[in-house]
């Protein structure tokens, strides 16, 4: 949670964050892939953790948990491999995922396995607002963890500054109606997302879905205090034999 | 303790509304809406009329004297396989499509397994003059053929899910993607007790009709309005769901549940939920779910494609958990038999989904005097090509 603060506190204009899935494209990656966007200046990474019915992604991310399941990587493999991770990466790290594995992994068990590594947050998309606040929102901030919702162009403003009290991350705007990589651009709805800033709230927030490169990241900035990107960094890495060049190609292409 | 659904949307532990904040304007609408639509005298008028004209309801409780004889009980069958489509799943697409009309949609997507609900919600469009994307996995588009070719007749767009396994739950991510890609001008008619609320609740009412015209047909045939017993099969559930409906609360009548154990429930071919599922989510509900160690779906199994999902409606979890419901697990082998005996003592050649609920007969302890309504949810011809094989 407090490295979250930080970052936003370190860059509050143009903060990068990347997802990625964890254990994509081959089951031992996802540390070496972390320690490489740090090194490039990438200031959050969001680990997807795989799912089998990735409803809410486009074929390239459900390709990728399809590939990582495919791999072996499950919840307790991906803590296992992310024991030591504090000594080597100090950007925060945020899990996001569906929230069937979660569940399984039992939900208490989850919030101790992620302060004993140090993640920072979780997006958990379909946890229901009414059963966060019911029942697991002590349970997430007795372990530090900073719960991240996410807005649509179609989330009512009263609903957005109920979210907006309730985060202590970040707002995670989605950029348009549509599934992850889905739509060619996000200027398309510039409204939006210009309706969002004027609301002045209180938490910092990211825009993702559909940003994929150096324009579609500056708008983003206009309108927030920074971008995530998936579907185009998955697409970059998915064949590559040398993280160190593909992810500094990468970086340097959107800034 | 009740049995039906609570205002929260939850059967027990069970059901909600698991969506990402990318449908929850969709399924909010719909929860706002759905019951005070549905209760209207207008709507309601509209959907008698259509269930009786269009459908042909109300469906025959028929006695099956020659099964009966076999088994030593009254057994009669609740001729679901006589509407028009050819399965229980008409009730629903009828009421739906009528609540996507007055919510203002103009395109309607569905998912569909073996292409039954594809057919009845392509009906229904035809007959509104709407709209209607199909969303049937690749492998499905395969075996299915015949009702592929029956939804484009009648002027729908079927479109293969050629994600994950390629059947029905990936149908359901698919058809799930679409209304967050399309979220204004799109309803999604789901086929049966499954996905997020008010889904569930909502398709058990639109079934329920089945259950309200078995009390007055077995007040006229037996002088009581209720049987000792009723079977239906249950892959989601929805034609037990309907036939349970109005029998939730007595506790006179044992409800038994039909579910398919494929290859035997030890086979690893199977799709017998309460057996083998534990709670989860999946498509937006918390259920019983057949899910690796990790919580990754299990791909189910069952001979019969309608059958063939790897959950069960929250309803379903909640009848079993509390034990208000009895499951009994029918292989493959034995629905075919059921099949084939049902066909030769009755003429009626069933669906192998409803002959799962007939193989339950063997497996019971039965009374003479007792009364047992099976219902019949769908007819066979569907299944011609499976069946030819074991002729």
């Amino acid at each position: 949670m407090k490295r979250i603060k930080e970052a936003f506190e370190k860059k509050p204009d143009g903060l990068l964050s990347i997802f990625v899935t964890a254990g994509f494209p081959n089951l031992n990656d996802t540390v070496e892939i972390l320690k490489e966007l740090e090194a490039n200046g990438v200031e959050m990474v969001e680990l997807g953790i795989p799912f089998s019915d990735p409803m809410a992604d486009g074929p390239v991310i459900q390709e990728a948990s399809g590939v990582a399941i495919e791999n072996g990587m499950t919840l307790k493999l991906l803590f296992e491999q992310l024991k030591d991770i504090r000594k080597e990466v100090s950007i925060p790290i945020l899990l996001m995922g569906y929230l069937n594995p979660v569940m399984q992994y039992g939900y208490e068990e989850f919030c101790k396995s992620c302060q004993e590594v140090g993640i920072d947050g979780a997006i958990l998309p379909d946890l229901p607002l009414y059963e966060y606040k019911k029942e697991y929102k002590d349970l997430f901030e007795s372990h530090g963890l900073a719960n991240t919702f996410l807005i649509t162009p179609e989330t009512a403003p009263e609903r957005i500054k109920e979210l907006d009290s309730l985060t202590n991350g970040f707002l995670y705007l989605v950029s348009s109606s549509s599934t992850t990589g889905k739509k060619s651009g996000i200027d398309g709805t510039i409204d939006y997302l210009s309706r969002v800033k004027d609301m002045n709230l209180t938490s910092p927030s990211l825009i993702g879905f559909n940003i994929k490169d150096s324009e579609s990241y500056k708008i983003a900035c206009t309108y927030s205090n920074g971008a995530i990107i998936g579907t185009a960094f998955i697409k970059a890495i998915a064949n590559s034999n040398n993280f160190k060049t593909s992810i500094k190609d990468f970086v340097s292409s959107i800034r | 303790m009740g049995y039906n659904v609570d205002e929260n949307g939850y059967y027990g532990k069970f059901g909600g509304a698991y969506i990402p904040e990318m449908l929850y304007p969709n399924v909010e609408e719909l929860r706002e809406n759905y019951l005070k639509i549905s209760q209207e005298p207008e709507f309601k008028k509209e959907f008698d009329d259509l269930l009786k004209n269009y459908v042909g309801r109300p469906s025959p409780l028929y006695l099956a004297k020659r099964l009966s004889a076999k088994y030593g009980a009254k057994i009669y069958l609740k001729r679901e396989d006589l509407n028009h489509t050819g399965a229980h799943k008409i009730n629903n697409t009828v009421g739906q499509i009528l609540l996507a009309n007055r919510l203002g949609k103009k395109r309607i997507i569905a998912e569909t397994g073996a292409g039954q609900h594809g057919v009845a919600t392509a009906t229904v469009c035809a007959l509104m003059g709407l709209e209607c994307i199909i969303y049937m996995g690749a492998v499905d588009i395969e075996r299915q053929q015949p009702n592929v070719k029956r939804m484009q007749l009648l002027g729908a767009t079927v479109v293969a899910a050629e994600s994950g396994s390629k059947t029905l739950k990936d149908a359901t991510n698919e058809a799930i993607r679409d209304w967050i890609n399309n979220p204004s001008d799109t309803y999604y008619i789901i086929g049966s007790v499954v996905g997020p609320h008010p889904y569930p609740d909502m398709v058990a009412r639109f079934q329920s009709v089945i259950s309200e015209e078995m009390k007055w047909q077995l007040e006229e045939h037996e002088g009581r309005d209720y049987p000792d017993r009723i079977i239906a099969c249950v892959g989601g559930g929805s034609n037990a769901a309907g036939s349970f409906y109005h029998y939730l609360d007595n506790d006179k009548v044992e409800l038994i549940a039909a579910e398919p154990a494929g290859l035997g429930l030890e086979s690893g071919k199977t799709a017998a939920t309460t057996a083998k599922g534990k709670p989860g989510v999946l498509h937006a509900a918390k259920t019983l779910l057949m899910q690796t160690e990790d919580g990754q779906v299990v791909e189910p199994y069952s001979l019969s494609a309608g059958l063939d999902y790897p959950g069960i409606g929250p309803m379903h979890a909640h009848l079993f958990e509390s034990g208000r419901g009895s499951f009994k697990y029918v292989t493959d082998e034995e629905a075919l038999t059921a099949c084939f005996e049902l066909s030769k003592l009755e003429g009626i050649i069933p669906a192998l989904e409803t002959a799962h609920a007939l193989a339950v007969l063997n497996q019971l302890d039965l009374k003479k005097d007792e009364v047992i309504v099976i219902n019949l949810s769908g007819r066979g011809d569907k299944d011609l090509e499976t069946l030819i094989k074991y002729i």
